[in-house]
């Protein structure tokens, strides 16, 4: 299913390299090349022009915000933003648009945007978003005043209002994402838990280890992630605020493994995979009584649980059929059903927030690409990942993208895709291995 | 059956127990030399001592190798669980720690499911060869310690391992 670059047309190719030159170019202080990759054409991408803001007053910004927005959209799938190479006038606002121009560039939206500078550092950002063939105004609104250091959330918040403007779909440009690293070799090798933006930007350490740390999962309200450490020898399972940077250690049988955390959709149980028993089975830990309430019960591998969005079922990986394969239980335990049928294995399920597009790790042979099954339409699978070690597939909170583990070479990289697997893009977040990612919920701040 | 298929089919078996032979001997280039130059238990009374764990080769012999999504001891290890399980019985204050792990393929957490499987594997045949359940601790790590890096079914078959490591001699 995943189509070759062939598809590219010449003009939108040359366009995307230039693009990623100048991205090259402005984010190398940064260390955070971007690399984006048109895999199965745009055909169906909206085509939209965002104009560099103009600035009024004040000092010149570090951050440029028609890239962060113009970056956003293309990774999404949904829209071809203008290069700003081809991008021949810079109206300020509104009534200074000649239309004509952007009906000639077959331009169906366009934005424009003012920054203006409010004192004590900080800016006030103000945008407009115009439909080019009504010649209609669909936004215009000033952003709260922010620190100049803010620029990129607001350039975020902003790309998320005017793709909710265009699709009807809320945008989830403005969320965060965590992963892992794994920095040296052997015994010098260092572990990190990060958080950074959607786009790989301001990447901030939570937790470092000496030993592995794996599945990180943001709790619903965005302001803790639970994570498996191997710190203490054995895997644990911690908790710990973002903000704060308190921790607590929330499962720590001493025989077998403590792992897989996933939080219930109110935030008030953490279902878990334990071995203490002699194999893996699930529990639904309630976070307030610390009780555990057991699941499955098989001879087999259960592990991987992941909350339906409704908090009524659970799914999980469960090798009890021979190979691992995807199964559902009632969030309070019982009989469960296999809901994965195609390929010959399937692991490590994202649920999308409405329930019906289930993201797994599908295995076939040695090739592991990420599949989407829409429940919605039977059970049909799509690969959205060429393979062949991918892995950990997490959907943003609307469910338009994933991101996705990826093998290149020796080394762990990140990849995000939009849903329809037409765009993928390479996050670039760290010299060592990058694994686990985990999409964030939408940010209340 | 006639001759031709016979010998046709000799050979086939062969060529299987060659290429066999070859997967398995391959991950632990060093013991093969050593199995030949000392076999038995120095120790008077037959019993082990915490000196044979450097000397004896076969219990120097600390790495069991699986086959592809397989938890099953395979035959050419079997003599190893015996002077392990031996030595448990010979130092009852000895205790190992198992230690499981996989190879890359697959997601983390189902890897630390299948790298418990064959630690718990090894430790049952531990104990059916005379070892006792509390000498003995499994640990998985699944896949977060490769012993190489390489995607290739040679590299694979060095991580799909337990590691016997005594915590207590």
């Amino acid at each position: 299913m995943i189509k070759p670059m062939r598809k590219l047309t010449s003009r939108f190719a040359v366009v995307l390299v230039a693009l990623m030159a100048l991205f090259a170019g402005q984010v190398s202080a940064q260390s955070q090349p971007l690399n984006v990759q048109i895999v199965g054409g745009t055909k169906t991408a909206i085509p939209i022009t965002i104009v560099p803001f103009a600035q009024q007053g004040g000092a010149s910004m570090a951050t440029d915000i028609g890239d962060v927005i113009r970056s956003d959209f293309n990774r999404s799938g949904k829209f071809r933003s203008l290069a700003k190479s081809d991008i021949v006038e810079a109206p300020a606002q509104g009534s200074d648009i000649k239309f004509a121009t952007w009906r000639l560039l077959k331009q169906d939206y366009i934005t424009v945007g003012r920054i203006k500078d409010a004192g004590n550092g900080m800016v006030q950002v103000e945008y407009e978003l115009w439909d080019v063939n009504k010649q209609q105004s669909l936004l215009s609104q000033a952003m709260p005043p922010a620190p100049a250091g803010d620029l990129r959330n607001v350039a975020h918040q902003i790309a998320d209002i005017i793709y909710q403007k265009i699709t009807g779909v809320r945008g989830a440009f403005w969320t965060r994402i965590a992963y892992i690293t794994a920095v040296g070799l052997g015994n010098n090798t260092t572990y990190s838990l990060l958080v950074a933006d959607s786009d790989g930007f301001n990447p901030q350490v939570v937790a470092r280890s000496k030993e592995s740390l794996l599945s990180p999962a943001w709790s619903p309200d965005g302001n803790k992630i639970a994570y498996v450490s191997f710190e203490s020898g054995n895997s644990n399972i911690y908790v710990q605020d973002i903000t704060t940077g308190s921790r607590q250690l929330i499962e720590s049988h001493r025989k077998g493994i403590n792992g897989a955390p996933s939080w219930s959709p109110d935030g008030s149980k953490l279902a878990v995979a334990l071995s203490f028993v002699g194999n893996l089975e699930l529990y639904s830990l309630n976070m307030a009584t610390r009780e555990e309430t057991r699941l499955t019960n098989s001879l087999s591998i259960d592990t991987q649980p992941v909350w339906a969005p409704d908090g009524q079922t659970i799914y999980f990986t469960s090798d009890r059929s021979g190979r691992p394969q995807i199964y559902q239980v009632s969030a309070s335990g019982g009989a469960a059903q296999r809901i994965s049928f195609q390929g010959q294995n399937n692991q490590n399920v994202s649920v999308g927030y409405d329930g019906k597009q289930i993201a797994m790790v599908q295995g076939n042979g040695n090739v592991y690409r990420i599949a989407i099954m829409d429940q919605s339409l039977g059970g049909q699978v799509r690969f959205v990942s060429p393979g062949p070690y991918d892995e950990s597939p997490s959907f943003a909170p609307n469910a338009s993208m994933l991101l996705y583990a990826a093998t290149e070479g020796s080394r762990g990289v990140l990849y995000s895709v939009s849903a329809d697997g037409n765009v993928r893009q390479r996050l670039v977040l760290s010299d060592g291995d990058v694994r686990e990612p985990a999409w964030g919920p939408y940010r209340q701040h | 059956m006639n001759k031709t298929v016979r010998i046709a089919l000799v050979a086939l078996l062969c060529v299987g127990a060659a290429a066999c032979q070859k997967k398995q001997v391959k991950p632990q280039p060093p013991m093969a030399e050593e199995q030949t130059t000392q076999t038995q238990a120095p120790t008077s009374d037959g019993k082990y001592g915490p000196q044979d764990l450097d000397t004896d080769a076969c219990l120097r012999q600390r790495v069991v190798y699986f086959d592809f999504d397989k938890t099953e001891i395979k035959p050419e290890f079997q003599q190893i669980m015996a002077c392990h399980a031996k030595y448990l019985q010979d130092r009852p204050m000895s205790h190992i720690r198992l230690e499981g792990n996989t190879d890359e393929r697959g997601t983390r957490e189902y890897n630390l499911g299948l790298g418990e499987r064959r630690g718990n594997a090894v430790s049952s045949a531990l104990q059916a060869a005379g070892g006792s359940a509390s000498q003995l601790e499994v640990i998985s790590y699944g896949k977060e310690k490769p012993v190489c890096r390489e995607h290739n079914e040679d590299c694979w078959g060095k991580n799909r391992r337990v590691e016997i490591v005594y915590t207590a001699q």
